[in-house]
């Protein structure tokens, strides 16, 4: 007996809710005909700015999944002084990024010494074959029209915010 | 029926008919609920709106899902009995369509007018044990073997408060006909003042409640789906079915809560009368022929406020252990159902 106001407060939480929906509108959104904004630093996929990577391969050691293939080889460079001895540089062929085994913890970004791989909220990028989930390096590239700015550090910090490359 | 319509039928003719009507009884209402409550109540009781993409805010949601369980493949388990597993969702099936048979919608809209319309109703609802069992044995499955066992015992435990709380009514109207107690409850009074006629949950709250209660148990709704548990026994004896097997018993389900639903408008809430004051302000007879029109809506308006009570309490609480289940029916239930009934038949001696 002692159970019955417990019982009786239950159902009344439930029709408060009926009534909050009905009244206030659902929590959720109709998804394809509207979209919520992507929260701060949302991760949807990652972008990659080719310029900027060395293939020093740090990402594809670091993922825990091994789903970022890269492929370089080396080449001579013009001396940057005039006289100079011809610079060596890893030139890069294949990045790709297999979305159907990545996790996104995000440590290839974190990791990447030279600011080259960016998250982006952009998640609509589902397809109907597994394979077409392997994003080759003009796709991630694409994906860099989408990266914002980062958020300002609060204030009296001594870092200032990176800046993300802009085309 | 010959009545309501002023025209004579033949037999077969009015068996036809019958026979559509019954469908419609059954089915119609069933939809209606599954669409109001299942997809849209519990969807804003959780804040959400539920399906808003097939049809005006989804309600051919319903079409879509039996059209995906009709196409699907009908899978015999390898080891199952094959006949007895084909026959138990129409045994089960089978319950629900012989319990409209005995349910009054208006003075002559009836399919049959039974003297023991109470008993018949009670007794037929338990052959859908019969087919429960049926399913759990022949699914040649452990899940489907407990939750056929456990759906036996719990069948049997709240059926007995489920008849005890109606024998409360019956005393009360002095009939067991259906209609005779509908009749009853138009031309009763309260202590003479019979504008409201004498509804019986006014006198029976308490075996209005039981009656609730046994019926939540015999549907095995939530908080009484040990015999179904999803996270312990996968749907318990429905855990082998697929496709149109799988649908019928879907059917059965909120079919049977609507049917219960209709029978506890007539024997709590007056029926298909309205209260007789009504009638009485537009002159005309509370048994008269437009009763047999007006009737089956009013009855669906009395059947859609018990159906909310049911889906209301099946989405608020959580699930009853076993051995609370069986002490609430054994140790609670069923005695305060006989008090009930003892104090009701005191009552009627004495007035």
């Amino acid at each position: 007996m002692a159970l019955v106001p417990g019982v009786v407060k239950g159902l009344g939480v439930t029709f408060g809710e009926i009534v909050k929906t009905v009244t206030k509108g659902a929590e959720t959104v109709q998804y394809p005909h509207e979209k919520e904004d992507p929260v701060p630093r949302a991760r949807g996929v990652i972008a990659l700015h080719e310029g900027n990577c060395t293939a020093c391969m740090l990402c594809a050691r670091e993922c825990p999944d091994w789903c970022i293939y890269i492929e370089g080889h080396k080449e001579l460079a013009p001396p940057r002084r005039a006289g100079g001895k011809p610079r060596q540089v890893n030139k890069l062929d294949r990045f790709d990024i297999d979305y159907g085994l990545c996790m996104y913890c995000g440590i290839c970004v974190e990791v990447c010494p030279f600011e080259a791989l960016f998250w982006t909220p952009e998640f609509e990028y589902s397809e109907p074959k597994i394979a077409d989930l392997l994003h080759d390096k003009t796709r991630l590239g694409q994906w860099m029209e989408t990266v914002p700015d980062f958020e300002p550090y609060e204030s009296g910090a001594e870092v200032k915010a990176k800046k993300v490359p802009r085309p | 029926m010959t009545l309501a319509l002023a025209v004579e039928l033949a037999y077969w003719q009015e068996t036809i008919i019958k026979l559509v009507l019954a469908f419609v009884a059954v089915l119609i209402p069933a939809g209606g609920t599954v669409y109001l409550y299942l997809f849209k109540m519990v969807s804003f009781m959780q804040s959400r709106l539920g399906p808003m993409e097939a049809g005006p805010y989804g309600s051919l949601q319903l079409l879509a899902e039996v059209g995906k369980s009709a196409q699907k493949e009908d899978i015999f388990p390898e080891k199952a009995d094959r006949f007895v597993f084909g026959a138990a969702p129409y045994v089960v099936l089978m319950s629900t369509f012989l319990l409209v048979l005995v349910i009054p919608f208006g003075p002559d809209a009836l399919f049959a007018d039974f003297d023991t319309g109470v008993f018949l109703a009670l007794a037929v609802s338990s052959i859908s044990v019969i087919g429960i069992l049926m399913a759990g044995w022949a699914s040649a499955s452990k899940y489907s073997l407990l939750g056929g066992l456990r759906a036996a015992g719990q069948l049997i435990a709240y059926e007995l408060p489920l008849v005890l709380a109606v024998v409360g009514v019956v005393i009360q109207a002095g009939t067991l006909s259906l209609q005779g107690i509908v009749s009853a409850q138009i031309d009763g009074a309260i202590f003479g003042w019979g504008a409201l006629g004498n509804p019986f949950i006014l006198t029976q709250i308490l075996g209005f409640l039981i009656f609730l209660i046994a019926v939540q148990a015999e549907l095995t709704q939530v908080p009484f789906d040990m015999p179904i548990a999803e996270s312990e026994l996968v749907s318990g004896y429905m855990t082998e079915y697929s496709g149109f097997r799988f649908l019928m018993f879907f059917i059965a389900e909120f079919a049977t809560a609507n049917i219960f639903a209709f029978l506890g408008a007539v024997l709590f809430l007056g029926g298909w009368s309205v209260p007789p004051f009504i009638p009485e302000l537009f002159g005309i007879d509370p048994y008269s022929n437009v009763f047999n029109f007006i009737g089956p809506l009013v009855m669906g308006a009395k059947m859609l406020l018990l159906t909310f009570i049911i889906y209301w309490v099946r989405f608020t609480y959580p699930r009853f252990r076993e051995d609370q289940l069986q002490t609430f029916a054994w140790k609670y239930l069923i005695p305060l159902a006989l008090i009930n009934i003892s104090v009701t038949g005191l009552l009627k001696v004495v007035f």
